[in-house]
């Protein structure tokens, strides 16, 4: 007589649900974001090393391609935006007495500083 | 001393979580997109841009924003390397993940600092 | 008009018959009152009395009837047929567990986890019976009893990918059965509860997928449970580590 049976788990696992497969690319965003970062630290550093290093990356990163995966990144970005937000109600549990503040206004609240955050840091590197 | 270090880790990973909530998209767009297609006009010209990043709080500011949310993809890249079926041992993956971050966050403190 | 049918195709797995698992259909009549559980019963009483399963109270508080239906960890006794007919309904033991027979999945795993967060009040002096009880304002009641409400009905294991590429992983009810313990304003066991919760197949396994919140039938909310631990246990490594003469 055989045990127990233990079903497989195929590698595939996240292809197979729609929630599993949100949560995979969730984690994923993180990998446009940290590719976005690696470019701008490349940035910085031909900013660096002198006018004509800088204003050649520039031109870099007009290419069609670039500005292809910088919207792709900006995709990814967004969507790590909005389920980090709403996820944060599960890790802080603010209480007033017996009652928990509802999981809308904590969020509301991530929203309300990523519109202030993102507002100053547009005007003050677009202000000229 | 803690048996684990995973506290440390975690909460690297949700400082980057949160910096790359708050501010990822509005500096992909900008650096990616707006300069990038020379739409910001003479705002970011190679001097402006100079002044900008040299003043101390800029640097700061680009410090925080490239390292922290580096440790946020170490971290959630090493589990989904997991969940992915690599079978490597579980310390080897976040060795080499978290190594990245740690790599990626001297290369922005050499480059800042010598502006 | 012959009275309406719905088919019913059960995973099957009798290890001294088949060392395979299979499926069977049945056809039995559709009733729109039934759930996926009095489906079952039906053809236990009337088809294949060979069904191995699991139920009790058939009302959603003994948490013995947890399956998969068409891929979703639910309680059979609370899945009405209605929501699926005139599809198939495919119903599978719960998923991640080993299958002892047919729809009976082997609790072991989950009983010993249990055990091991010390699911009871802890005291560092016991006080004499003569004291009274251990007395709780509502407000103390309300920051632990959403994690007191698990039946133990193992959905959010079955929901779990961690658990189901890491089976050591403690897992979202016994996790969140710690923190109702770790919360009790009675208890003071939290540091014994932490070596099991932190270890490495504790807390820091998970990767927040949440579905053992959406699968909880009673919202205990387990996902959340996880994450405020890893906050708390957090906190508290960096008062060990940043003031190691605090002591606590």
């Amino acid at each position: 007589m055989t045990g127990p049976y233990r079903r497989p788990v195929p590698s595939t696992w996240w292809l197979h649900n729609r929630a599993y497969f949100l949560f995979m690319l969730r984690e994923l965003t993180s990998v446009f974001i940290a590719a976005y970062l690696i470019l701008l630290l490349i940035l910085l550093y031909r900013l660096n090393a002198g006018r004509g290093a800088y204003e050649s990356y520039l031109r870099f990163l007009g290419a069609p391609g670039m500005v292809t995966f910088h919207v792709i990144a900006l995709a990814a970005a967004l969507f790590h935006t909005v389920t980090w937000f709403n996820l944060t109600p599960k890790v802080l549990v603010v209480r007033v007495g017996a009652r928990r503040v509802p999981a809308p206004i904590i969020a509301g609240v991530n929203y309300a500083a990523w519109i202030v955050f993102s507002a100053l840091v547009a005007w003050i590197v677009l202000r000229g | 001393m803690a048996g684990t270090r995973e506290p440390f880790w975690w909460s690297l990973f949700a400082a980057g979580g949160a910096v790359a909530a708050l501010l990822a998209p509005v500096q992909i767009a900008l650096t990616g997109i707006v300069i990038a297609r020379g739409w910001a006009g003479q705002s970011f010209t190679y001097d402006r841009a100079l002044a900008l990043v040299s003043h101390p709080l800029s640097r700061l500011y680009l410090f925080v924003l490239i390292s922290l949310p580096l440790f946020h993809w170490a971290h959630r890249f090493r589990f989904t390397l997991i969940d992915l079926g690599l079978k490597w041992s579980r310390a080897l993956v976040a060795g080499v993940c978290y190594g990245a971050a740690v790599a990626g966050t001297i290369l922005a403190a050499l480059v800042l600092i010598r502006f | 008009m012959p009275d309406p049918t719905i088919t019913l195709e059960i995973f099957r797995y009798h290890p001294e018959q088949n060392e395979t698992p299979s499926f069977r259909r049945y056809e039995i009549p559709y009733r729109e009152d039934w759930v996926v559980l009095d489906a079952i019963n039906y053809i236990k009483d009337h088809i294949d009395g060979t069904l191995a399963y699991r139920w009790s109270c058939r009302m959603g508080v003994c948490g013995s009837c947890g399956m998969m239906i068409n891929g979703t960890p639910r309680l059979s006794c609370a899945a009405f047929l209605r929501e699926y007919y005139p599809n198939p309904v495919r119903v599978e033991p719960l998923a991640n567990f080993p299958v002892e027979r047919d729809l009976v999945i082997a609790l072991d795993d989950f009983m010993h986890k249990l055990r091991e967060v010390n699911p009871w009040l802890i005291r560092a002096h016991e006080q004499p019976l003569s004291d009274g009880e251990y007395r709780q304002t509502p407000d103390e009641v309300a920051a632990y009893k959403q994690y007191s409400m698990c039946i133990n009905c193992m959905l959010c294991y079955a929901a779990c990918p961690v658990y189901a590429l890491e089976p050591r992983f403690l897992g979202p009810a016994a996790i969140a059965l710690a923190q109702r313990y770790n919360l009790d304003s009675r208890d003071q066991g939290r540091s014994q509860r932490e070596a099991v919760l932190s270890s490495e197949d504790g807390i820091w396994d998970c990767t927040l997928v949440g579905e053992c919140t959406v699968a909880c039938p009673e919202h205990v909310d387990p996902a959340g449970a996880i994450q405020r631990a890893k906050l708390a246990s957090t906190i508290d490594w960096y008062k060990r580590v940043l003031m190691p003469w605090g002591g606590r």
